[in-house]
């Protein structure tokens, strides 16, 4: 095993883990793209100083490892019903931040409804959707934003606009919604696609932060392992396949 | 109830209009604002309980009102909201008591129960909805009252103020914001301490107390009992019109007692076994096909024979208010029941 660089006069600790993250003990795939997105949320609220009052409302896929590992407050919500109660959460807490953290599944899948009025509404809550295209945690399954010609275990033959329907674009069907006040897609393949997210959930939540409204940020994150292929190759895999479907950046502010 | 409520400490409401438990909608939607409260007209059912799920998780009084359909569609929150153990207020105002099953059993997942009370009078309603909040923070437990459509339609004169409440535990579970503390969890999944993975605790610790709720918590209203062959038992609305049939009953020369588990989890079981010592038969009257009969049959445990004399009973409106529920009726069906408890 590497040992690490014993520290010199010169040398500065320029990346660490997230402060808020209380062990790097996860049980996600190699590979995995949550744990990037996470990392970012740790990171902002960390740097907005907003962590005191903090309230994640966390809904149900693979992500949902990560609560126990988040020094915030998190109210765990069934799945797809993260919206609703993150607007009980707000309603009655007007000066907590507040975001939620819902899978493609959760999100466009069994809780349309609940997302489509919070941002109708205009909740001043932030949404955040990782979006992989697919139920991760029970096996690789089809959702909402499976793209066309996906293999998962309920599209055998890859997802058919005629058998199957088409995949939602959640960031473009929320940008509508008058209450909506800020809306964009970020994804964690490359460094680039990285710094970008990172800078969109800093503005949705400053949108928050300053009460213009519903804000919701979309990241495209890697499966490799519901995407059938090896873990090196889930970055090439979202580029080729996802961003033809879904176009990454600031859709409304 | 809906003032009730406010007066005792209720903050958030949400709901979705259903007949006949509109009107606490349309109340709360009035005066909540006044006293600074939050009142949300949801999208749905499900919707609504999520909604109050969030303020009851930052430790605010919140409270829920719907009919049978409506509670349907709320039950997986239900059964989670129990698992949590988050504290909320929940009302039923059925039609007809159909419900009996779905408020005392749940369509739920998993093991879970809520306390549930059943008024017969708008005071009740007001005195129950009260204890309601005050039982739900003590316990940490999900109340549900059952009432039904004449409860909910019948205008009376009530008294109303804010409650005298023994002292309660700290919501030290409540979502704020973790400031001067390490995050908290709030989940029916697992614990609420980071990094533990002690689930079968958590989950236990939901259940547990159970037996303790059992113990503490039955309410009963009975009378007539002490030389009574007969004994009828009623719960909510029509267990007012029973207790009006009995004292008919009486007036005739029949030895008829009456039974009204106030509240219907925990079942009374001891107070009615008590009720029903020396009676030769027990009669149950509801307003449905048969249902909190196999309560009283576990109550009385054979011990004495038990009839079910009630029945599904609709106007054409639909709201189980039908020709069942008149007075006549019941003491019809208590002087067919009666000579076979005499005899």
């Amino acid at each position: 095993m590497r040992q690490p660089l014993a520290p010199t006069p010169t040398m500065r600790k320029v990346f660490d883990t997230p402060a808020l993250l209380l062990s790097t003990e996860h049980s996600l795939c190699p590979g995995c793209g949550e744990p990037l997105a996470v990392r970012l949320l740790l990171e902002l609220i960390a740097q907005l100083g907003v962590r005191d009052r903090t309230i994640c409302v966390a809904g149900i896929g693979c992500y949902t490892a990560f609560p126990m590992l988040m020094d915030i407050d998190v109210l765990q919500a069934l799945h797809g019903r993260a919206p609703s109660l993150a607007t009980g959460v707000k309603r009655v807490r007007p000066d907590a931040f507040v975001f939620t953290l819902q899978g493609d599944g959760d999100m466009a899948s069994e809780g349309l409804q609940e997302v489509v009025h919070a941002a109708a509404r205009g909740e001043r809550v932030t949404a955040v959707m990782l979006n992989n295209g697919v139920f991760g945690e029970t096996g690789g399954h089809a959702t909402a934003t499976t793209v066309l010609g996906q293999h998962t275990k309920t599209t055998p033959g890859g997802r058919s606009a005629e058998r199957h329907g088409h995949p939602i674009r959640m960031a473009e069907l929320l940008a509508q919604l008058d209450g909506a006040a800020y809306v964009a897609r970020g994804a964690v393949h490359t460094p680039a696609a990285i710094k970008a997210t990172r800078q969109y959930l800093h503005d949705a939540f400053q949108s928050q932060l300053d009460a213009r409204g519903f804000s919701f940020v979309e990241i495209l994150t890697m499966c490799p392992t519901d995407w059938f292929v090896p873990p090196d190759k889930g970055p090439g895999w979202l580029e080729e396949n996802f961003r033809g479907v879904f176009p990454l950046g600031v859709v409304k502010q | 109830m809906a003032e009730a409520a406010i007066q005792a400490g209720c903050r958030f409401y949400a709901g979705y209009p259903i007949t006949p438990s509109t009107e606490i909608l349309e109340y709360m939607a009035a005066r909540l604002p006044q006293v600074g409260g939050v009142c949300m007209n949801a999208e749905s059912e499900i919707e609504a309980i999520g909604m109050v799920w969030g303020a009851a998780g930052c430790g605010v009084r919140a409270m829920i009102a719907s009919t049978g359909q409506g509670i349907s569609l709320m039950q997986e929150s239900f059964a989670e909201l129990a698992n949590a153990q988050i504290p909320v207020v929940a009302v039923n105002m059925c039609r007809g008591q159909g419900d009996y099953f779905q408020s005392t059993r749940g369509g739920g997942h998993g093991d879970y129960r809520f306390i549930v009370l059943a008024p017969s009078t708008a005071q009740e309603a007001v005195a129950l909805i009260q204890e309601a909040f005050h039982l739900a923070d003590r316990w940490r437990n999900p109340v549900l009252l059952m009432g039904d459509f004449l409860l909910a339609h019948t205008s009376e004169l009530v008294e109303i103020a804010p409650p005298d409440e023994p002292p309660l535990p700290p919501k030290d579970w409540a979502m704020t914001g973790a400031s001067g503390r390490r995050g908290l969890t709030l989940s029916p999944l697992g614990p609420s301490q980071k990094l533990s993975t002690d689930i079968a605790s958590a989950l236990a610790q939901a259940t547990d107390k159970h037996a303790a709720i059992r113990a503490a918590e039955p309410r009963v209203d009975c009378g007539q009992l002490d030389d009574a062959e007969l004994v009828v038992v009623a719960f909510g609305f029509p267990g007012r019109f029973v207790k009006y049939a009995v004292t008919l009953a009486r007036a005739e020369g029949l030895r008829v007692g009456y039974v009204r588990p106030i509240s219907l989890w925990p079942f009374p079981s001891q107070a009615v076994a008590d009720a029903v010592a020396g009676a030769r038969r027990v009669a149950v009257f509801e307003l449905n096909a048969g249902q909190m009969v196999e309560d009283v049959q576990l109550a009385v445990l054979g011990r004495v024979p038990v009839e079910f004399i009630g029945g599904i009973s609709h106007d054409p409106s639909g709201f189980g208010v039908g020709p069942a529920l008149r007075v006549e009726h019941i003491l019809a069906r208590i002087r067919d029941v009666y000579p076979r408890a005499a005899a």
